[in-house]
C-alpha cells in the first residue's frame, strides 16, 4: 500500500511525466527543423531520416549572401511593431468605452466585430489591391501596417475589453473623486492595473503580424517584403531545398522566439488573468 | 543671381541623378537553380549598364503564380520582368497583357531559337515572352541494372516495353522499384506525365467540338494501364510523389527507371547529389500507339508586363539574360553543363554535347515536340501536357485529384473516369464551350 505521501509523490511525478511529454512533442517540429537546417540537401533529403551527420552552417551563409537576411527582419519588426502600437492605440479607448460604458449594443458590436475574422483574406484581395494600387502603397511597409492593425483589431478589442471588465468600476470613480481628467484616469490608473493583460495582449498581436503570410506576400514585393515573403522564396518544385527552407524559417521564427522567451511571464500572468473569478 | 543659379544647378543635377537611379527593375523570378544562377550572374548585367539596378522577387513557382497573376489582372505594375511559363504566355499574350518583344538587339540571333519553343511562347506569329530555359521529357533508366538482368533499352521504347521491363527489376525486398513515376495531384504534376501517356495511346483532351473524350476507348486503356503499372511496380506511396520525390527515389539508387523532365539530367549525372551518377541511362519517353504528344514541351521565359513603366530597360535585360552571351558567361564561371537547355541551338556545340550525356536525348526530344498537334486526332487545343485554356488549371487539377485517388485504390478506374468525364463537361459547358 502506498503512503498518502507515497501517492501523492506519484502523482506529481506521473503529471510531471506527461507534461514534459507534452513539452517535446510540441517542440520536436522546432527542433527538427533546425537540425535540417544545419544538414546538406542531400543528407535533408535522405530516406530513412540521418540523425547522425556533420552538421554544416553552409545553408545559412548562402540565405544571407543571396537575399540579405537583415532587410526582411527589419521589415517584419518595423511592420508588426507599428501594426501592434497602431492597433492598441485605436483598441484600449474602443475597449474602455465598452467595458465601462456599456450600452445594450455593445454586446451586438463586439460579436459584429469578431465576424469580420470570418472572412476568408482572399475574397477581398482584389479590391484591396487595387486601393493600395491606387494610393500607391503597394509594396510599402505602411500598407501592411494599415492591414494587420485592421485585421487584428476585433481581437485586440476582444482581449482588452474581457481585462477591463475584470476591473472594479469604483477604483475609476475613486480617482475621478480625486479630480483626475480622463487621461489621468486611463494612464495612471487603469493602464498600470491592466498592465499584465496588456502586454500579453501586445504579444499576441506581434506573434500574428509576424506570422502573417497572406496579405505580406500579396501586397509586398521587394522594398517592404518580411521574412515570412523570404520564406516563400526558399520553396521550389524542381531540386532540393529542403535544408535551406529549415534554415530560413529557423532565421524568421528565432526572433519572435526569443522575444516570447523573454516576455514569458508577462504573457503567462496576462493568459491567467480574470481565470478565478 | 550666383546663388539662384546654383541653386538651379543644383536641382537640376539632383534630377539628373534621380532620373538614373529611377531606373530600378523588379524581377519576379521562381526558386530554380537556374533562375538562382541568373540572379548570381546578373551583378555582370549591372556593370555593363550603370544605369539600371536590379531588384529580385523570388517566389515559389505556385505563390508566383498567383502573385503574378493579382498583379497583371489588376495592372498593378509591381514588376518589370516576369518568369513565367508557355501557358502564361499564350494567354496573358492574347489578353494584351504582355509587351510584344519586337526589336531585340541585332546579335540577339532569334533564329537560333528552337522554332518550337519560340510558338509556344508567341500568338498569331507575336513573341511574347524570350525563352530562359526549356524542357521536355525522357526516360531514365539504370544501366547497371539493366545489365544484370540481361535487358536491353530500345531508342524508342513502347509503354508495354517499359511495363515489361519494371516487372523484371521490380524488387521491393531490396528496396528497388520497376518504375517510378509522377503521382502526386496537380495539372502541372500527375496530369503532366498522365497527359503524355494517354497521347501515346492515342487520347485527347477535347474533341473538335470541345467535348471532352474521358470515356472513350483510348482514355480508358491509358488510365488503366498508368494506374496498373505505377501501383504494382511503382515505390510505395506513388500519389504523393511530385518530380522532387522521384528525384530524391531515383538518385539513392530505388528505382529501375524513371520518365520525366529533361531537366533532371544534370542532376541525376551530379556526383555530389546522386548516388548513382555513373550508373545511368537516358532514351526517349516512351510512346505506344502513336509517337504524337508522347515527350512534352515546357519553357521558363521572361516577358515583360504592359504595366511595366520601364519596358525598354526591362527588354534589354531580358534580351540579356537570354542570349548566347549569357550563356558563354554560365559557361565561363559555372561549367558549360549548367549553361541553360533547350533554347537555342547553338548552346548544343560539342564542347556541350561531350558535358552532358542526356543532350542528345534531350535535343531531338525537344525539337520532335509540337504543341500545335498534340495527338494522334486533330484536337481544338494548343499544349502537349496541358490545354492553353484560362479554365485548364482547374479543371487539370481536378481531374488530377481523381487519378491520384485512382492510384491509391479509392476509386476504381472506371468509375474514376466516369466522374472526370462528367466534371469536364460541366465545367467546359459553364465556361461557354464550344466557342
Amino acid at each position: 500500500m502506498l503512503t498518502l505521501k507515497q501517492s501523492r509523490r506519484l502523482n506529481t511525478l506521473v503529471v510531471g511525466l506527461f507534461a514534459w511529454a507534452i513539452a517535446l512533442l510540441l517542440f520536436f517540429p522546432i527542433f527538427w527543423m533546425l537540425l535540417t537546417s544545419l544538414k546538406t540537401e542531400i543528407d535533408a533529403f535522405a530516406t530513412p531520416p540521418q540523425l547522425i551527420f556533420t552538421p554544416t552552417l553552409e545553408n545559412y551563409l548562402q540565405i544571407q549572401d543571396r537575399s540579405g537576411y537583415f532587410k526582411y527582419a527589419w521589415n517584419s519588426v518595423t511592420i508588426s511593431f507599428g501594426a501592434t502600437a497602431l492597433g492598441m492605440l485605436i483598441a484600449i479607448p474602443a475597449a474602455y468605452s465598452m467595458a465601462f460604458y456599456e450600452t445594450k449594443r455593445t454586446k451586438g458590436t463586439l460579436l459584429w466585430m469578431l465576424s469580420t475574422k470570418m472572412l476568408p483574406p482572399v475574397g477581398v484581395l482584389v479590391p484591396i489591391y487595387l486601393l493600395a494600387k491606387q494610393f500607391g502603397m503597394l509594396d510599402s511597409r505602411a500598407v501592411l501596417i494599415i492591414i494587420y492593425t485592421l485585421i487584428n483589431l476585433p481581437i485586440l478589442v476582444w482581449m482588452i475589453y474581457t481585462y477591463f471588465k475584470d476591473i472594479p468600476r469604483d477604483i475609476l470613480e475613486a480617482a475621478r473623486m480625486d479630480g483626475a481628467t480622463l487621461m489621468q484616469e486611463m494612464v495612471r490608473v487603469l493602464l498600470p492595473i491592466s498592465k499584465g493583460g496588456l502586454a500579453s495582449t501586445m504579444l499576441l498581436s506581434l506573434i500574428l503580424c509576424w506570422n502573417e503570410a497572406f496579405w505580406s506576400l500579396n501586397l509586398t514585393s521587394s522594398n517592404a517584403a518580411p521574412l515570412t515573403a523570404l520564406i516563400a522564396s526558399y520553396s521550389s518544385p524542381e531540386g532540393l531545398f529542403w535544408a535551406k527552407l529549415s534554415a530560413v524559417s529557423t532565421l524568421a521564427c528565432a526572433p519572435i522566439l526569443i522575444f516570447g522567451w523573454i516576455s514569458q511571464k508577462q504573457l503567462v500572468r496576462g493568459l491567467s488573468f480574470g481565470a478565478v473569478k | 543671381m550666383k546663388a539662384l543659379n546654383l541653386l538651379l544647378g543644383t536641382a537640376c543635377m539632383a534630377s539628373i541623378a534621380l532620373a538614373q537611379a529611377a531606373e530600378t527593375l523588379t524581377v519576379a523570378t521562381v526558386n530554380n537553380a537556374d533562375m538562382i544562377r541568373m540572379q548570381r550572374l546578373s551583378k555582370t548585367f549591372e556593370q555593363q549598364n550603370p544605369g539600371i539596378k536590379l531588384n529580385w522577387v523570388v517566389l515559389e513557382e505556385n505563390v508566383l503564380r498567383q502573385r503574378l497573376t493579382t498583379d497583371i489582372a489588376t495592372q498593378g505594375g509591381q514588376f518589370d520582368v516576369l518568369t513565367i511559363g508557355m501557358y502564361e504566355a499564350s494567354l496573358w499574350g492574347d489578353k494584351g497583357w504582355l509587351a510584344p518583344m519586337k526589336d531585340l538587339p541585332e546579335d540577339y540571333d532569334l533564329d537560333d531559337v528552337f522554332r518550337s519553343v519560340r510558338e509556344g511562347l508567341s500568338v498569331d506569329g507575336t513573341l511574347y515572352a524570350l525563352p530562359f530555359y526549356a524542357e521536355s521529357s525522357m526516360t531514365y533508366y539504370r544501366t547497371d541494372l539493366f545489365e544484370q538482368a540481361g535487358l536491353d533499352m530500345p531508342e524508342h521504347p513502347t509503354w508495354t516495353q517499359i511495363a515489361e521491363f519494371a516487372e523484371k527489376l521490380h524488387k521491393p525486398g531490396e528496396d528497388q522499384y520497376g518504375i517510378c513515376l509522377r503521382g502526386k495531384a496537380g495539372w502541372g504534376e500527375n496530369m503532366a506525365l498522365v497527359t503524355t501517356v494517354a497521347n501515346a495511346f492515342g487520347a485527347r483532351w477535347f474533341d473538335e467540338k470541345w467535348q471532352p473524350e474521358f470515356d472513350g476507348p483510348e482514355w480508358t486503356k491509358a488510365a488503366n494501364f498508368y494506374v496498373d503499372l505505377l501501383s504494382k511496380y511503382g515505390p510505395p506511396g506513388a500519389s504523393s510523389n511530385g518530380f522532387n520525390e522521384n528525384l530524391a527515389l531515383f538518385n539513392s539508387g530505388k528505382c529501375a527507371m524513371w520518365v520525366d523532365a529533361t531537366v533532371a539530367g544534370s542532376f541525376v549525372t551530379d556526383t555530389s547529389q546522386s548516388k548513382v551518377a555513373d550508373k545511368v541511362g537516358f532514351t526517349f519517353a516512351p510512346q505506344e500507339d502513336t509517337d504524337k504528344g508522347s515527350a512534352w514541351l515546357y519553357s521558363w521565359a521572361l516577358a515583360i508586363p504592359t504595366s511595366s513603366q520601364q519596358k525598354d530597360a526591362a527588354k534589354q535585360f531580358a534580351a540579356w539574360a537570354t542570349s548566347k552571351d549569357y550563356a558563354k558567361l554560365v559557361a565561363e564561371t559555372d561549367g558549360v553543363a549548367n549553361v541553360p537547355p533547350g533554347t537555342r541551338e547553338s548552346t548544343y556545340n560539342d564542347e556541350y554535347m561531350a558535358a552532358a550525356p542526356f543532350a542528345k536525348i534531350a535535343l531531338e526530344s525537344l525539337k520532335q515536340a509540337d504543341p500545335a498537334s498534340p495527338s494522334a486526332k486533330p484536337v481544338p487545343y494548343v499544349g502537349i501536357q496541358l490545354v492553353t485554356i484560362p479554365e485548364f488549371q482547374a479543371i487539370g487539377t481536378q481531374v488530377g485529384k481523381m487519378f491520384a485517388a485512382a492510384l491509391t485504390g479509392q476509386m476504381p478506374v472506371e468509375q474514376m473516369l466516369t466522374a472526370v468525364q462528367q466534371s469536364t463537361t460541366r465545367e467546359m459547358k459553364r465556361a461557354g464551350y464550344p466557342k
